[in-house]
């Protein structure tokens, strides 16, 4: 074996050539947390403007270009790629296989990423300025009406897409043929299993997606009329095939949270996951609901009844898997010895806002209801409750879940409590009051409002500079750890974890599983 | 109840609000509504029915998520490692699962009996007394009644906040943003449809108190309907991004009582009648100027910058068209640039206003044509 194991190149080259899935996971989400600083400049910027009445610091087609730019990169650039960073990091070894089972292309994926983005920001620098048409990017706003920048935007959406497929198939195929033997599905960590859902979501909807910017770039260039009704088109299909990505788009963003928090509680609960089964069952259950339920988001175009109802009942439906999940997380807790360590706080956390916009979701399932949420700020809230407390929420809980175990240093828990708590605060003054707001009729995606919106605005955006301002404690603590961290060795840094990513040296090394472990 | 219900929440939100020193003092003149926290029955039955279903399903999941939450916490407190507990190693029932998949089933049934009905109420377009057709344009609104007779009233509705409270240099006045140049009337007790299209991207005609938002879909033609029951001024907003000025195309309706109204109706038709007979006037240079900068700052400022400096669209002064002939002018001022942001205009003003703002473009911003644009050119110039 001697010759076999080497450690990582050096320099550059260790990066830009890497095939090992622990240095692409570390891209992964170092990437990932740069796009999250950006997003959240623009949210920043978005914040202070709506900080009073009146148009103080930008103008509303700047403003347009914040709020596209700041979901955009939120969802493909952000997100996304922090959670296919944690699948790199953490799949192969909590299933027991040495590395991904596509290793270049594993490199592929991450690699096209940065251009994508460095593409998309460069838009904001060109003539006309960036998309400004939301990051729904309804025709024929941005198609007939769009900048000249949304070729570019295009351009960059299909490399994302690209780069999503490639990270979900390296998935599917590593998941399925490189299980430790004894390693039936049914005794995969969910963490695998919701991920393993969320590659097969991708790529059934990312093809999609590129369909629909492929018609809008031939609506604006070779003179088709897919979303012109001046052309015998119809502007209204457009929202159908966005939607039929988008729905299971924003599952895609949350299961891999879920499997996080369903690995993270029963390690601090000291007690196995109640209702492993019916956790992946409702998982399946979920995926499935996602690709019937996309005109839940179009409920005011115009649809027949017969089709608002279906879309409403099938939306419902969602409720009933969702309620089974935190059910049995809860229920995991029940009875068991619990410790509060920040990974176990950011789960908590999760658990009550995520619920709270589960609950603001089913009331936007009410078709009726929903004529009144509909693009209000009542909709920015709920998105922001399931998005930035759910998704954001458990991503910062897994990374001080496992950096002991990637680096081999500690975290400082003071640090990471005072994290939790700056973000858990500052996130209910931000988004809180805007339910508010979008009830008492303020739409969204506006850069002015009228005069009764104003405390509220102001509460919001103080709220948002104060989490904003957390995520540099964030960034602190992980750089400080890394850098400066208390040395650890042992190879379970908590007491009451399960799985194979803790049979393993602390820190990780390069290679890992090289011999495949027994599973029983 | 109400009263004291916004009693206590004044209560509860004041300290907090003045602990963030946000006591603003600009927005107490914008009355009952400022930091309203729910969402209002407003002026209609259906409306009623909305908030009813919304309240509804607001306790359901206060009930829900009080006993969930209750049940962690209470877990949080009690079964914490510090107290000394030993954990259980329980880990599956399947009644148990069996059962927090019924229930709550049965309980959406029960929130999907009440939101069909009144889905079905909404969608009951029968027996509509009257019809508005209501056309989202970048970025105003305009209102056409269709008459039986052929005698269609149409206009358009622009926000009539001024630019210097928008930029902060005038003081913003109560309906800030939400008010417009000139409202839709409807009558009370009336079951109005609207017919709801747009002319160029989507919008959305929202007006939360009379409980309508419905899509402005180019090409298509979206059916709604309100029948208010008190009479009163009811401001909303577009909903759907419609590019720049989106948050600047608000909403006003005012209902008013039926005699009112056909009152109303009429100086409308009376009004419509004298400008069919400006057209066949012939105006001076002064009178064309003035009325073409009232025109121009309601149509074309939002684009075309107040002193034709150009922004979204290209600058007037200066400009190959506005100091070019005068029919090529015309052409753009009638017909647009297809594909562009630059609308035909030629449908949604008069062709006085038209004559007007031309003149007023070519002799404005130091462009000083010093030729005039008469109705019967306009006239003359759509005709072919």
């Amino acid at each position: 074996m001697g010759d076999h194991h080497h450690g990582p190149a050096k320099g550059l080259s260790r990066w830009l050539f890497t095939t090992n899935h622990k240095d692409i996971g570390t891209m992964y989400l170092w990437f990932s947390f740069s796009m999250f600083i950006l997003g959240g400049a623009f949210a920043m910027i978005i914040r202070a403007e709506l900080f009073q009445p009146g148009m103080q610091l930008v103008e509303p087609a700047f403003f347009n270009q914040m709020t596209t730019l700041h979901g955009l990169v939120m969802v493909f650039g952000a997100i996304m790629p922090s959670f296919v960073g944690l699948a790199n990091w953490m799949i192969p070894m909590m299933i027991g296989a040495p590395d991904m089972a596509l290793p270049r292309m594993n490199n592929w994926s991450f690699w096209i990423l940065p251009p994508a983005f460095l593409i998309l920001a460069g838009t904001l620098f060109m003539e006309g300025g960036a998309p400004n048409f939301g990051w729904t990017f309804y025709a024929p706003l941005s198609t007939t009406y769009a900048p000249p920048s949304v070729t570019y935007f295009i351009f960059s959406i299909h490399v994302l897409g690209l780069s999503s497929i490639m990270g979900s198939i390296n998935i599917i195929a590593t998941v399925m043929n490189m299980r430790a033997p004894g390693m039936t599905y049914m005794k995969m960590p969910l963490f695998v299993w919701t991920w393993l859902i969320t590659a097969f979501l991708l790529v059934a909807v990312m093809p999609v997606l590129a369909g629909a910017v492929t018609m809008m770039l031939m609506d604006i260039h070779f003179g088709t009329s897919f979303f012109s009704a001046a052309g015998g088109g119809d502007p209204v299909l457009f929202q159908h095939i966005f939607w039929f990505f988008g729905h299971p788009e924003v599952y895609i963003i949350i299961l891999p949270a879920f499997g996080v928090v369903s690995q993270i509680i029963p390690t601090f609960a000291r007690k196995p996951l109640f209702g492993y089964d019916s956790m992946v069952y409702a998982t399946a259950a979920i995926a499935f609901l996602s690709f019937i339920v996309w005109a839940h988001h179009m409920y005011t175009v115009g649809m027949p009844v017969a089709g608002e109802l279906f879309f409403m009942y099938a939306t419902m439906l969602i409720a009933v898997p969702t309620g089974v999940k935190v059910f049995n997380w809860v229920t995991t807790m029940w009875r068991g010895a619990m410790t509060f360590e920040t990974p176990m706080l950011f789960c908590m956390g999760f658990l009550v806002l995520f619920t709270i916009g589960g609950f603001t979701g089913l009331m936007l399932s009410i078709a009726p209801a929903d004529f009144q949420y509909h693009d209000s700020y009542f909709v920015v809230a709920h998105f922001h409750y399931v998005m930035v407390a759910g998704a954001v929420f458990s991503m910062s809980a897994a990374v001080y879940y496992w950096l002991p175990k990637w680096c081999g240093r500690m975290y400082s828990e003071t640090m990471g409590k005072t994290h939790f708590w700056i973000s858990f605060i500052g996130f209910n003054i931000a988004f809180f009051p805007q339910h508010f707001v979008g009830l008492a009729g303020m739409p969204r995606r506006i850069p002015d409002y009228a005069l009764q919106f104003a405390d509220f605005n102001m509460m919001s955006s103080i709220g948002a500079f104060i989490y904003g301002a957390s995520q540099i404690l964030f960034l602190y603590n992980v750089v400080a750890t890394i850098v400066a961290g208390k040395p650890t060795s042992e190879a379970k840094t908590w007491e009451g974890a399960e799985g194979l990513e803790w049979t393993v040296a602390t820190p990780a090394p390069y290679h890992t599983f090289e011999t495949p472990p027994q599973v029983r | 109840m109400l009263l004291k219900a916004n009693r206590l929440r004044e209560l509860a939100l004041g300290p907090v609000l003045m602990l963030l020193g946000l006591a603003s003092a600009g927005a107490a003149a914008a009355g009952d509504k400022v930091n309203q926290v729910n969402m209002a029955p407003g002026a209609t039955e259906i409306g009623q029915s909305i908030y009813d279903l919304h309240m509804l399903i607001f306790w359901i999941c206060v009930i829900i998520g009080a006993l969930v939450f209750g049940v962690m916490f209470y877990s949080i407190y009690y079964h914490r490692k510090s107290r000394g507990v030993t954990p259980s190693t329980f880990h599956e029932s399947t009644k148990v699962e069996i059962a927090w998949t019924v229930v709550p089933f049965l309980i959406l049934i029960g929130m999907a009996v009440p939101a069909t009905s009144t889905l079905l109420e909404i969608y009951d377009f029968d027996d509509a007394e009257m019809d508005v057709l209501i056309t989202g344009y970048q970025w105003k609104w305009k209102y056409e009644y269709l008459d039986e007779n052929g005698e269609n009233v149409s206009f358009f509705s622009n926000l009539r906040t001024p630019q210097g409270e928008i930029y902060n240099t005038a003081d913003k006045g109560e309906h800030y943003l939400l008010e417009v140049d000139e409202p839709l009337v409807i009558p009370v007790d009336t079951k109005v449809r609207f017919l709801v299209t747009a002319n160029d991207v989507i919008h959305s005609w929202w007006v939360p108190e009379l409980a309508v938002k419905k899509d402005a879909i180019p090409g298509f033609i979206n059916e709604t309907w309100t029948k208010a029951s008190t009479e009163g001024i009811y401001r909303g907003q577009c909903a759907e991004l419609c590019g720049k000025d989106h948050g600047f195309m608000p909403v006003v309706v005012n209902v008013v009582s039926k005699e009112e109204y056909a009152g109303w109706l009429e100086t409308k038709k009376v009004e419509a009648a004298e400008i069919r007979d400006l057209m066949a006037q012939t105006f001076t240079m002064d009178e064309l100027m003035t009325r073409g900068k009232a025109v121009y700052e309601r149509n074309c400022l939002a684009c075309h910058g107040a002193n034709g400096e150009g922004g979204v669209g290209t600058a007037i002064a200066g400009s190959a068209v506005a100091m070019g002939d005068v029919s090529g002018h015309l052409e753009i001022g009638i017909n647009g640039v297809p594909g562009s942001a630059m609308q035909a205009f030629g449908g949604q003003i008069n062709d006085v206003e038209m004559a007007a703002v031309i003149t007023y473009q070519r002799n404005a911003f130091g462009n000083n044509m010093g030729d005039m644009v008469q109705p019967i050119d306009v006239y003359n110039h759509k005709k072919g």
